[in-house]
């Protein structure tokens, strides 16, 4: 075990000294470091949280606290961990590829498309997120009648997306009116973790 | 000058009590009596105190000191007085007369002292306002900073909690800055990204305001100490939520690889303690966390306003060369106060 001594060292020298202590254990190992104050444990805890460290804290005395980190071997080469919580909404999500709904009279897609989405606004349990891509990137800019539904949508909570090169490909860039940006690396990994899919 | 100026604790607003310890205090504080003149006190959480004197003048006075945050003294001087000055800006309000806080160590060479009151008269001229005086403590760490009054139309104070349900949020200055001082203290920060924090902080919010003065907006405060989510809480005033859209946040880009590396601030920490119960963050880097908790010091301005509105201010803004950015949006109040949508 490595001891370090960052009492009444100001952040974020008792994070930066801990670091370099860790560096020297060259794999697995523990390291103990001394502070003086309740925020520098938390700052420190907080480093080995995001590190997957192991890591406890204890108060000696008054002014005075112990933080030892528990270094893996393997987590010592910069392991990360997964970790998964189910959304309350079920991690629905919706993707709309086309500005029409189904196929044949483009007109009538329009207009269903149009009901779609406002009866998306209506439901109690919304999608936690909406892909707008090709033909569909359509909906999230200007002069989309669908406007005010989606930006209503989003102002429930529901993560509004647009495909960025499909905007480029149909000039819309400047003209996205609702939601962000995304790309297809984004899309595709909303897609895997998504419980359900949802295509109109 | 040789000598550097000595390092306390962390400078600029890290240096600041926490929002937590410090709202248990005031609530304690025995009530003044009221006054129906004073408009804006201490009980409404507010950038500065505005009291009305005619049906068509309030004075506005705020007071505002700290540590430095950065080695050059007339750039720490310029730093304290555009932070100081800020309030003002942050009611509506135009700059007046300022006065000088000095606190200085009695054996340090009194040059280092002439250059920080050097930097900060430039700002109090650039800001329209005098220098009129001040006061000076021997001390045994240099602090620095201002009290300055302003004058408002009481019409037209922009408070921080008169945000409504709909308004989108503007941010005209980058995050980041405290993370960035912060790398700087232990030799981390690249040059070129302290230039761009420094630049940041020793800009006055006065163009900025000057541009809001043409729209309707309906809350405004400046972005300091406790952060973007911690005066975004207090703009919220427990009867409204708000999303935060993590992609369109102007920050210093070098920022984020500090948060990674964790040279963040105890104020930083402090600021997750008093509202990150308040925050749930959807698909948002830990990165992204720590530089919307990030203390600020001479932030930009957070303003709310209608949608329609903003897109024009802030298209006003960034042809003035302000990375200004909508950056959330005000609802009704939910369950969740401040939701983050991730990057």
């Amino acid at each position: 075990m490595i001891k370090v001594n960052a009492m009444g060292d100001p952040c974020p020298i008792p994070v930066v000294k801990t670091k370099n202590a860790i560096k020297e254990l060259k794999g697995g190992g523990q390291v103990e470091t001394l502070v003086d104050n309740e925020i520098a444990v938390q700052n420190l805890t907080k480093m080995a949280n995001q590190k997957g460290y192991g890591v406890a804290s204890e108060k000696i005395s008054e002014g005075s606290y112990k933080v030892v980190m528990t270094i893996g071997e393997a987590v010592a080469e910069e392991k990360t961990e997964e970790v998964c919580i189910p959304d309350s909404r079920g991690n629905k999500l919706i993707v709309i590829s086309s500005s029409y709904m189904g196929t044949g009279d483009d007109e009538l897609g329009a207009a269903l498309m149009k009901a779609f989405i406002f009866a998306l606004t209506q439901q109690e349990e919304l999608p936690s997120t909406i892909i707008f891509y090709n033909g569909g990137a359509k909906l999230t800019c200007e002069d989309s009648a669908a406007l005010e539904d989606i930006k209503s949508l989003e102002a429930q909570g529901v993560e509004i997306m647009t495909c960025g090169t499909c905007l480029n490909h149909y000039g819309l860039s400047d003209k996205l009116k609702v939601g962000s940006v995304t790309n297809m690396y984004a899309i595709a990994e909303k897609m895997l973790g998504a419980s359900l899919i949802i295509k109109p | 000058m040789t000598d550097k100026i000595e390092f306390c604790k962390g400078g600029g607003c890290t240096a600041k009590l926490g929002a937590g310890v410090l709202s248990r205090i005031l609530e304690k504080l025995p009530k003044a009596p009221y006054d129906k003149n004073l408009l804006v006190g201490y009980d409404s959480r507010d950038d500065a105190a505005v009291y009305k004197i005619s049906e068509d003048i309030a004075f506005v006075q705020t007071l505002d000191f700290f540590p430095p945050m950065v080695d050059d003294p007339y750039t720490f001087g310029k730093i304290a007085a555009a932070n100081a000055l800020s309030d003002i800006y942050a009611m509506g309000g135009q700059v007046k007369t300022a006065l000088n806080i000095v606190c200085f160590p009695e054996n340090m060479d009194m040059n280092i002292l002439g250059e920080i009151m050097r930097g900060g008269s430039e700002k109090v001229t650039e800001a329209g306002g005098i220098l009129a005086g001040g006061h000076s403590i021997a001390d045994s760490d240099v602090k620095y900073g201002l009290s300055v009054t302003g004058i408002v139309q009481p019409s037209k104070i922009y408070k921080n909690n008169g945000g409504q349900s709909g308004d989108v949020l503007v941010l005209t200055k980058k995050l980041g800055v405290g993370i960035v001082c912060t790398a700087n203290r232990v030799g981390e920060a690249s040059e070129e990204a302290m230039a761009e924090a420094i630049e940041s902080m020793t800009t006055l919010n006065k163009y900025a305001a000057e541009i809001c003065r043409k729209y309707n907006v309906h809350a405004c405060t400046d972005v300091t100490g406790f952060g973007l989510l911690g005066h975004l809480h207090e703009m919220l005033d427990n009867r409204l939520s708000c999303y935060v859209y993590a992609h369109n946040i102007p920050y210093i880009s070098e920022a984020r690889a500090h948060a990674d590396e964790f040279l963040l601030t105890a104020a930083g920490q402090r600021n997750r303690n008093f509202v990150g119960d308040n925050v749930y963050f959807e698909n948002t880097s830990f990165a992204m966390e720590e530089i919307l908790f990030d203390p600020q010091t001479s932030g930009g301005l957070l303003i709310a306003l209608p949608e329609n509105e903003a897109e024009k201010m802030v298209k006003e803004m960034i042809d003035k060369n302000m990375p200004a950015r909508i950056i959330g949006r005000l609802t009704d109040k939910k369950d969740i106060e401040i939701l983050v949508k991730g990057e």
